[in-house]
């Protein structure tokens, strides 16, 4: 007892801090981290949220060596990527999903503008990888085996590389300036690139150049045929072909009318370019509903804004020099297709067939452990195929990782480079790891402002028709910001404060920017006031353990 | 209201979480600051999921924050007063005192004069008490320190009844609420509708410079009006709606989802007065039927069957009738300011 107390108390004050209030609690809350959707789907692994956070800082040079941890080429994936990211994006149930696509490509060309590199920070190997085809997967497979510090050699058969990139998709989708560019970098970056490569023995140039591994990433270039009654004077070709060959220089002569057999984004592609090459009328023709086309609905939305005419649920029978002979199709209960004996003409000066794609496999036939299935090179999810020091990547191989997209390649060839630095190590390659998904109903949506997607401006549709301009434009860097700043950061904390805020008992310690949150579980009650407030889902409320 | 501040342009969460590390940190929330006071610091002995002890945080944070500390809290006594106080400990990081539940304002009064004769008019006086001590027992202290226009800023932190002693009716609890003097049973179970007092009209009948709504579901908000209140002299009211878990029959993790649905069904109109004036209102954002925010609450399920559905329609459409009306009398639509 204190003699300096006031007059009439007999106890000192004491705090409330001696009170330790934590142990009323039955629910502990814990911080978690989630995989966002659009990660989950991105047939490359991009960690599209870790990038959008410094983007949305206005860092754009970390955002955009975020997008380099997982894609050598985001200028080029801005433009060509089907974006799956933003057709599962968690925003899409509040109003609109974030225009992840069109920041990536403002990142990548800001890159180009200002001439970022990665550098190659790892000792050199010694060892000596060659890469078969110089399209997104064998790209893709370079530069990440050119970060590990192996020597890269990339074949081409072709005489400029990029694969599909430069002969595939048309220079409205893709300018060949940006392929140009983004290849350059990885040349700079010491990739080797020998032009006028063709390659017919892969274990043969393996051995003659003295390397260690092989990432075969030939792509499937040959334009799938069919067998049509035609007339000797009729005008057939394959899409493929087609887009090569205008890639190439020779302009195909096409007419005015032309007919395009298929329904895949080939096909899409194909008619786009031909009203671009003078036809008047491009017409696709495919056997079954719109629905049930495989191209994706930007691209069929887009070539019907240009002009080009759909006719679905009809097949061709035959083909003359100015008229195709066609039946009407209907779908069974099974959804296949099948004919109705109702026959139509229609005039054509061109018929083109986009039928698919197929490999020529010849550089690995009859090679011990290479498996050859379905004009495909089998491989496991590593992209190894069960020849030790043999790897495949890209539309050549079946599918290890990701889908049969160019984004599917760039995830496919940093699998297959994985894979390689493994085999040279002599280890197992790793996998990522699963994770919890973060899905929309772990969202508190109103914590998050009101904003729709910025819409990427577009060509006149009548302008785009006579130009191989590119269609969709950037975006500005203040549209890029605003953009960055609509994702949600689902699963993850991106530091709002609200859990420190919302606590009745001051039980959340900030440990400062950049470092996030910890609980004080001394005096957490465990109400879950934060679980519930959190806007991203960054918390789980879990039972105490006794 | 809000808008004081600046508006953003966009910003992920804009204004509505707590912080926001896209903007300075002179534009987030005080309670983002990791220097804040705490004025009601850990240990304290409210339930999980106190909605009272949050909101006179925020409320009393904000207040040291624009008096630089130099402030003197009274409290009536309530949950409020038993929870932070038990002797010989306490949670309060600023001078406070007790005296009883009737006379907070009078004692607050008797500080300010005090301090004033002292010379001492740097230091506030803040008087705070439950909707039980303010719209019932000190109901005619508040009245006359209201006439006198005493230099003292009254919080009322509303969770409807008292809670402290059990969860008894007060003259704050609105019709239909089950309490245990208000039972669940008759033609009209509940609290019956038609009585009761809405302390906010009567302190602004009295004319005094400020009164003053917010709910611990917009922190902007409240920080603003406390700010605002400071910087005026004379009687200034502030009524804040602070959920109950214990009482309303809630989930603890509920407590600011409630906030926020009480103002976004108009139940609980969010706006500002100067002597006796409207003159400003906080509109909802995404306006909801009553049932969203009754639904959650055990004082409210014999209105709904087990499964949810509402039950008693006739009941329901009356308190969606009074939101109605908040919305119109309050100005809480955009489309009605």
């Amino acid at each position: 007892m204190s003699d300096d107390l006031p007059f009439a108390i007999t106890l000192p004050v004491g705090s409330s801090l001696a009170n330790k209030t934590g142990n009323w609690r039955v629910e502990r809350p814990v911080y978690v981290e989630r995989q966002p959707p659009c990660t989950t789907v991105c047939p490359a692994s991009e960690d599209v949220q870790r990038w959008l956070f410094h983007a949305e800082e206005g860092d754009y040079e970390s955002a955009w060596r975020g997008i380099m941890e997982k894609n050598p080429l985001p200028a080029v994936m801005g433009r060509a990527c089907f974006h799956p990211c933003e057709s599962s994006c968690n925003r899409a149930q509040l109003d609109e999903a974030v225009g992840i696509n069109a920041v990536e490509r403002f990142l990548g060309d800001r890159a180009l503008e200002a001439g970022w590199s990665i550098p190659v920070t790892a000792p050199p190997s010694g060892r000596k990888i060659l890469i078969i085809g110089s399209g997104p997967a064998g790209l893709s497979a370079a530069y990440f085996l050119r970060l590990e510090g192996h020597d890269v050699t990339i074949y081409e058969s072709a005489s400029l590389p990029g694969g599909m990139m430069r002969y595939g998709i048309p220079a409205y989708r893709l300018p060949r300036d940006v392929v140009d560019a983004e290849i350059a970098r990885l040349v700079d970056m010491g990739v080797v690139i020998e032009t006028d490569h063709p390659v017919d023995d892969a274990m043969g140039a393996m051995e003659d150049g003295g390397f260690d591994a092989v990432v075969v990433a030939v792509g499937a270039q040959k334009g799938r045929h069919f067998d049509i009654p035609s007339g000797d004077a009729s005008k057939v070709m394959d899409a493929v072909s087609m887009l090569r060959d205008f890639e190439a220089g020779d302009e195909p002569i096409l007419g005015r009318r032309v007919i395009i057999y298929g329904g895949g984004d080939t096909a899409m592609d194909a008619a786009r370019s031909a009203t671009r090459l003078g036809a008047r009328e491009a017409i696709v023709v495919y056997r079954r509903t719109r629905d049930r086309m495989p191209a994706h609905d930007e691209e069929v939305a887009d070539a019907l804004a240009e002009g080009v005419q759909m006719r679905w649920l009809t097949t061709i029978r035959s083909a003359d020099s100015d008229r195709v002979m066609v039946e009407r199709m209907s779908l069974d209960d099974n959804g296949v297709a099948v004919g109705t004996g109702e026959y139509d003409e229609l005039e054509a000066d061109s018929l083109v067939l986009a039928l698919g794609q197929d490999t020529d496999l010849g550089l690995l036939e009859s090679v011990d452990g290479v498996d050859l299935h379905d004009g495909m090179i089998l491989v496991d999810e590593h992209q190894r195929t069960g020849r030790p020091g043999v790897f495949a990547s890209g539309d050549a191989a079946s599918i290890g990782v990701g889908d049969r997209t160019l984004t599917g390649a760039i995830g496919q060839g940093r699998a297959a480079a994985r894979a390689v630095s493994a085999y040279l190590r002599g280890t197992e390659p790793e996998s990522d790891p699963p994770a919890d998904p973060a899905s929309f109903d772990r969202i508190n949506a109103w914590y998050y402002s009101d904003a729709d997607r910025t819409m990427r401006p577009r060509l006149e549709a009548a302008r785009r028709r006579s130009t191989f301009d590119e269609v969709v434009g950037g975006l500005t860097a203040d549209d890029a910001l605003f953009e960055a700043r609509r994702c949600l950061s689902c699963g993850n904390c991106f530091e709002c404060d609200n859990c420190f805020g919302v606590c009745p008992d001051n039980a959340v310690i900030k440990l400062g920017t950049g470092a996030g949150y910890e609980f004080n579980y001394d005096y957490c009650k465990g109400c879950g006031i934060c679980v519930s407030e959190c806007p991203c889902g960054a918390i789980d409320l879990v039972p105490e353990q006794r | 209201m809000s808008a004081e501040r600046v508006p953003v342009r966009f910003y992920q969460v804009g204004s509505f979480a707590v912080g926001n590390r896209l903007v300075s940190a002179d534009r987030r929330n005080a309670q983002s600051d990791p220097q804040r006071a705490n004025s009601l610091t850990s240990g304290h002995r409210a339930c999980a999921g106190c909605g009272e002890a949050l909101g006179a945080r925020y409320a009393l944070d904000a207040a040291t924050r624009v008096t630089n500390g130099q402030l003197v809290a009274v409290n009536a006594t309530g949950c409020l007063e038993v929870f932070s106080t038990p002797y010989p400990e306490t949670s309060w990081q600023l001078p406070w005192l007790h005296s009883l539940f009737a006379n907070s304002p009078s004692v607050a009064t008797g500080v300010a004069a005090g301090l004033r004769s002292l010379g001492k008019s740097e230091v506030r006086v803040i008087a705070q008490g439950g909707d039980g001590g303010t719209a019932d027992i000190g109901m005619g202290a508040l009245s006359g320190m209201f006439e006198r226009n005493d230099d003292v800023l009254y919080i009322c932190y509303d969770n409807e009844a008292y809670m402290n002693t059990g969860v008894q009716r007060s003259s704050a609890t609105p019709g239909a609420a089950r309490t245990a003097t208000t039972d669940v049973v008759g033609e009209h179970p509940g609290n019956v509708f038609g009585t009761g007092k809405f302390v906010p009209a009567i302190a602004m009948a009295h004319e005094i410079p400020y009164v003053a709504t917010a709910s611990v579901a917009d922190l902007f908000d409240l920080e603003t009006k406390v700010e605002r209140a400071m910087s005026m002299r004379g009687a200034r009211y502030l009524h804040i709606l602070v959920p109950c878990p214990l009482g309303w029959g809630s989930a603890s993790s509920d407590t600011i989802r409630l906030s926020r649905l009480a103002e976004e069904t108009g139940l609980f109109p969010v706006f500002e007065a100067e002597n006796g004036e409207l003159t400003g209102s906080r509109t909802i954002r995404h306006r909801v039927p009553v049932e969203d925010y009754l639904r959650l609450q055990r004082r409210f399920s014999h209105l709904f069957t087990r499964d949810g559905a509402v039950k008693d329609e006739a009941t329901v459409a009356r308190i969606q009738a009074i939101a109605d009306r908040n919305i119109r009398r309050y100005r809480l639509s955009e489309d009605d300011s």
